[in-house]
């Protein structure tokens, strides 16, 4: 073939799946109803540490429709157990209030949810401990933080430095727990043919699950197939199988019938994950020109007694700016409560909003406008690992977000600007977020009619992932779009990486134009000679992404934000907010754009509203639904925008690209609290920004 | 969510009757509360008479200049009446900072009186709570209270009422027509509601079986010249924090009459007769507004974690009052 | 048709059910429900009517929104039993034939969503509220309560706050639906 066909990546194809999201034709998790279904609905534990004695089983299957109540008295045992949060009715253990203790399956979701709901447990319940601080005399440095950094790391002599330092900013800052809440509530549709089990999941990677589950019941993975073409949203609660995949699949073992169990929103903020609170203390050294001699930062976090997760809240730090002395720690209690995990952009959301807070705070220590400390904070090499960064366009982001944002000539002095009855302001604070690449697998198929079937386990979680892989596939392919079909969200597919840790693009993409290539090859060799059942090659990438050279990987972006702050109430309300990105190429600027924007909602959203509300009487998040833990409304966003430089990066992967799923988010709630400043002159270091704490 | 019979009444009278044949029974009006609960589990009834096609779907003039509005009307059609815009303006803005458009859709002016409120200690079933479960206690008072009451609150309750509607209700002195077993009657609001004293599960006045069938609100020429200025986190889709009902009559620069309401304080929507005492015949500056609510809210009690509740009610206060006054 | 619902039973504690027509999309469903049962489960679990979604089954995220005789509801909090001589419309039945509502084609056109989950109650609450608006309705935020609002952002987005989504893609709902609007 010598035609030429125009390259798809950099256009801003419609996503691909878009009519069935519309029309709703698209079909998520619980919506597949296989034959002679039965409901699921869990029970959960109403004390935060103990023991139970005795489920009434008899009373409950009195109840109209009820088939079966499960707990650990009764429960098949796994072939796996350690103990932790997937052991599922494995022990009389309380760990957790709001923890799985037994399940109730039933013929219609009304009996089963009312039987659940009449289910007597005796427990004998234990004191709890849910309170994080930073002097609890439990907090222990962990081996590693997520996923495998040292929890610990120091360079120079940081203590020296603050002493000699002339200018210091020594202050702690708070984030409190979130909670992902996805759109999509965690369900699972377990059914067992024999050996074989098949589960319609809401997840972040088919082939992860399914490799868990088979573990978990002893049976090889080819046993277990994990289907999820859609997925109503996960921003990292959906990475990891959470109890209730067990359960259902537990339950359906039990009853012999398949089972339909979802997560209630309630029940997710006790067994789906959250972001861990945070307390850290940052001290930033700095000379009279405002360059960094000395950062300091510490962070005290949560975990549960049955998982450590220790998130990688500093773990930005060791790379953000140049100082010749630095020490940067994470120490973690296991307290009676709920197992955090990943939300987007895990460590880097918490751990940016007290570094960009705090040299905020020099920069007035200083004198500085803040943009210009952070341009004269520009490290040459990685200051951790010395090594070079494989694209680094923090002060290209900056330079061009202060100048589309009209931030030049800014007044730094705060509490003085009127619009009306607001206080307004402004703020300005770094994003970035690490460059990962995972080992995938992937197929493509000539198909007898010139089409191609691009074949990958992939997630789409929202994030455009079908979308932006068709494109790249249809380049390798030397396509059209509309010749190449991208099949995803099926373990039975190529084993593929998680979408998760802003690396599906980079990794799957990769998995796809090496099988792209493959199959072209294969054609070459036919000379053009198609069999009547087509064409297939295939590729793995783990000796590739195993051979790549080391860089310091990451992406960079600045946020400038405007603020009213309602003069008698205190409302805070975000009247403006620009992020400029480095994010190497970007492959669909439309489902770019779009990601980059929903990052920063979340980040308006983190700054001012969310708060998981730990109840320290009863030891579970009392705000548990979304009337009480509120979300950004649209109301709450206004004028948002997203836009990046470009980037020629060639160390990266065949796209050129890098994550920009979680980098929105990271650094917003920063900017929206020196913006704050700005407008009122109060410093707020403990998220979020209410009312509470403005008004006066 | 317990199995329940259902019935439709078509009128107030074989709705009263079908609830006094069942003790178990309530009446069902947009359900956006009540099924809610259900589901929850804080209310488990038997039967449910649904009085949503009782014909009471209208607003209609009175005699004396005020209009008389069905309990069933549905949120949106009360704050889309041109006569509410135009004669009660705080009412009409009241409703329509209240849940969203979908729920306005369903939920009826009845049913709007008689929420229940959104402590998460009452809303939740595996722990205590005085207002659902008499005598087992309240959390509330030691554990989060940040939306809770800072007036008129007793040991056993610190429950605030959640109605936007029924601030605005309270500020106007609105008559509530009442269908019951003994008969009919009127309540006068704030009189509808009451505060917990040692009976948190007690919301209101009404006896078992009462049903509110209309509100009729009186003739107030001045309340043209009202508004509701409702606080809240979220910058809509959210119960408020605080929130003012007002509505001024100035001549010459000095305040005629006024009518002032809370939300967001009390388990009751609460009328500031101690604002509008202080108010009336004194100059309409904000000095005398600032004064007028410091002395209603010297009555505040706030607990530990919502004290910032008083300088704010007294901030919205003034404000509302100073923009009211300079208003044409 | 009043009192066709009522069951013959007074007073449960055993399941309570009635038998119903329902009118979905302009197809009549003649159906036995559960007296517990929402619209949104009947619709879901009954009908294969999975449009509608669940996102927290309480009235507070508004991913089940439909419209019951053109009126924008929430399906989690309307009781089934309550509909039986009402019209009720699913996202599934906003196009005409194969022609897309042209919400349905903003939507796409301005990537007005991200996984999906909360656009058919988006649409369906885009629906209603234009018609609401057009019916001469004022908002919280319209600035003269006896004029007809002019759907401007701003209103937009007051009147679309009943319907959450947590990917974040509010400006480009605002702009499919100003685009529509307009």
């Amino acid at each position: 073939m010598t035609t030429t066909t125009p390259s798809s990546v950099g256009s801003g194809l419609d996503r691909v799946e878009g009519l069935d999201k519309v029309t709703g034709r698209a079909r998520y998790a619980f919506e597949y109803s296989p034959r002679d279904l039965a409901y699921a609905v869990p029970v959960q534990a109403v004390v935060a540490r103990g023991e139970i004695h005795a489920v009434d089983v008899d009373a409950v299957l009195k109840c109209p429709g009820v088939i079966a109540a499960i707990w650990y008295g009764n429960a098949p045992r796994l072939a796996s157990d350690d103990g932790g949060e997937l052991a599922v009715l494995q022990s009389p253990r309380v760990a957790y209030r709001g923890q799985y203790i037994g399940v109730v399956v039933a013929e219609t979701l009304h009996d089963a949810r009312e039987a659940a709901g009449l289910v007597r447990v005796e427990y004998a319940a234990e004191r709890h401990d849910v309170e994080l601080r930073a002097d609890h005399p439990g907090l222990y440095r962990p081996e590693v933080v997520n996923p495998d950094f040292p929890a610990d790391v120091e360079q120079g002599d940081p203590d020296a430095a603050l002493a000699a330092a002339p200018i210091v900013v020594d202050a702690v800052y708070s984030t409190p727990a979130e909670h992902n809440n996805p759109m999509e509530p965690h369900a699972t549709v377990a059914a067992w043919d024999g050996d074989g089990l098949t589960l319609h999941d809401s997840n972040q990677g088919a082939s992860a699950v399914r490799d868990t589950v088979a573990a978990l019941f002893g049976m090889p993975p080819a046993n277990v197939r994990v289907i999820s073409p859609h997925v109503g949203g996960g921003f990292g609660s959906k990475g990891l199988p959470h109890p209730h995949v067990v359960l259902a699949a537990l339950a359906a073992k039990q009853v012999g019938r398949p089972v339909k169990l979802a997560v209630t929103r309630q029940q997710m903020f006790a067994v789906t994950g959250y972001r861990t609170p945070t307390i850290q203390r940052v001290r930033l050294g700095a000379d009279a020109g405002g360059r960094l001699t000395a950062i300091v930062h510490e962070a005290f976090e949560q975990s549960s007694t049955v998982k450590e997760f220790a998130e990688q809240t500093t773990v930005p730090t060791r790379m953000m700016y140049a100082a010749p002395a630095r020490r940067t720690t994470h120490r973690l209690v296991r307290l009676d409560v709920p197992t955090p995990s990943w939300m987007r952009a895990p460590g880097e959301t918490p751990g940016m909003f007290a570094l960009e807070s705090a040299m905020d705070e020099l920069a007035i220590a200083c004198g500085l406008d803040p943009v210009e400390l952070r341009i004269r904070n520009e490290p040459e090499t990685d200051p951790e690992s010395g090594l070079p960064f494989s694209s680094r366009n923090l002060v290209a982001c900056l330079r061009e977000g202060a100048r589309r944002f009209g931030w030049a000539g800014r007044d730094p002095a705060p509490g003085v600007r009127r619009r009306g009855r607001l206080l307004v302001g402004t703020g300005v604070a770094a994003s970035t977020y690490p460059v990962y690449r995972r080992p995938s697998q992937a197929g493509a198929r000539a198909e007898p009619d010139g089409r191609f079937t691009v074949r990958i386990a992939a997630a789409d979680i929202g994030t455009g992932a079908r979308t932006v892989l068709t494109q790249i596939a249809a380049d390798a392919l030397r396509a059209p779009v509309d010749r190449v079909r991208v099949e995803i969200g099926d373990s039975a597919l190529p084993t593929a990486s998680l979408a998760g840790g802003s690396m599906g693009t980079a990794s799957w993409g990769t998995a796809v134009v090496r099988a792209c290539e493959a199959l072209l090859e294969e054609l070459d060799r036919r000379g053009g000679d198609l069999p009547v059942g087509g064409v297939e090659a295939g590729a793995d990438t783990t000796e590739e992404i195993r051979g790549q050279r080391r860089f310091a990987r990451h992406a960079f972006g600045a946020q400038f934000a405007e603020v009213g702050v309602d003069v008698d109430t205190g409302e805070t309300r975000v009247l403006r907010l620009l992020g400029v990105f480095a994010a190497g190429r970007i492959v669909n600027p439309k489902t770019a754009r779009s990601q980059l924007v929903g990052g920063m909602t979340m980040g308006v959203s983190m700054a001012l509203l969310e708060e998981s509300v730990m109840d320290r009487e009863f030891g579970d998040y009392l705000n548990h639904d979304l009337a009480q833990y509120h979300v950004a409304a649209c109301a709450d966003v206004r004028d948002i925008e997203a836009l990046w430089v470009e980037e020629d990066d060639p160390h990266l992967n065949p796209m050129g690209s890098k994550g920009i799923g979680e980098i929105g988010i990271v650094g917003t709630a920063a900017a929206i609290a020196n913006a704050v400043h700005h407008a009122t002159g109060v410093r707020i270091r403990d998220l979020p920004i209410r009312l509470d704490k403005l008004v006066r | 969510m317990r199995p329940f019979a259902y019935r439709r009444a078509t009128d107030a009278r074989a709705a009263v009757a079908a609830l006094s044949e069942q003790p178990n029974a309530m009446y069902l009006g947009g359900g956006t509360n009540l099924v809610d609960l259900m589901r929850l589990g804080v209310v488990a009834p038997e039967a449910l008479v649904d009085v949503t096609r009782v014909a009471s779907d209208t607003v209609e003039e009175t005699a004396g200049g005020g209009l008389l509005i069905g309990a069933g009307v549905r949120n949106s059609d009360l704050a889309a009446h041109p006569a509410v815009r135009r004669r009660y303006p705080m009412l009409a803005q009241a409703v329509l900072s209240g849940a969203s458009g979908q729920i306005r859709n369903m939920a009826t002016v009845g049913g709007n009186l008689l929420q229940r409120t959104r402590c998460s200690y009452f809303q939740d079933v595996s722990k205590p709570c005085n207002k659902r479960q008499p005598g087992s206690g309240c959390p509330a008072v030691e554990g989060d209270h940040r939306n809770l009451a800072i007036i008129g609150h007793s040991a056993a309750c610190v429950a605030t009422h959640p109605s936007d509607m029924a601030v605005a209700l309270a500020a106007l002195g609105t008559s509530v027509h009442v269908d019951g077993r003994r008969g009919v009657r009127q309540v006068t609001m704030p009189g509808l509601h009451r505060l917990p004293g040692d009976e948190p599960d007690r919301d209101t006045v009404l006896d078992p079986g009462d049903l509110i069938t209309a509100v009729e609100l009186p003739a107030l020429p001045f309340a043209a010249r009202s508004r509701y200025r409702k606080v809240r986190d979220r910058a809509s889709f959210a119960f408020a924090v605080v929130s003012v009902a007002a509505a001024l009559d100035v001549a010459g620069g000095v305040v005629r009459d006024c009518r002032i309401a809370f939300g967001g304080l009390a388990h009751v929507p609460w009328r500031a007769r101690l604002a509008e005492e202080a108010l009336r015949g004194s100059p309409a500056t904000a000095a005398e507004f600032a004064r007028a609510a410091d002395a209603e809210l010297a009555r505040a009690r706030p607990l530990p974690g919502n004290g910032f509740k008083v300088p704010l009610t007294r901030n919205v206060l003034v404000r509302t009052l100073t923009e009211l006054a300079e208003t044409p | 048709m009043n009192g066709e619902a009522d069951t013959t039973r007074w007073g449960a504690s055993t399941p309570v059910t009635v038998d119903l027509r329902l009118s979905v999309n302009r197809d009549e469903y003649p159906i036995t429900v559960d007296t517990r049962e929402t619209l949104l489960d009947t619709l879901r679990e009954r009908l294969d009517l999975t449009g509608a979604k669940k996102g927290c089954d309480h009235g507070q995220c508004g991913a089940c929104t439909v419209l019951v005789d053109g009126r924008r509801v929430k399906s989690c909090l309307t009781l089934t039993v309550t509909l039986d001589d009402r019209e009720i419309t699913t996202v599934e039945g906003l196009a005409d034939g194969d022609t897309p509502h042209p919400l349905q084609t903003a939507f796409v056109d301005h990537d007005a969503f991200q996984c999906g989950y909360c656009t058919p109650g988006q649409l369906c609450s885009a629906v209603g509220m234009l018609a609401e608006a057009a019916a001469g309705w004022p908002s919280v935020v319209t600035p003269d309560m006896n004029g007809a609002p002019r759907l401007d952002d701003d209103e937009i987005r007051e009147r679309m706050s009943g319907n959450l989504c947590r990917c974040g893609a509010y400006v480009n709902i605002v702009a499919a639906i100003g685009e529509v609007a307009r």
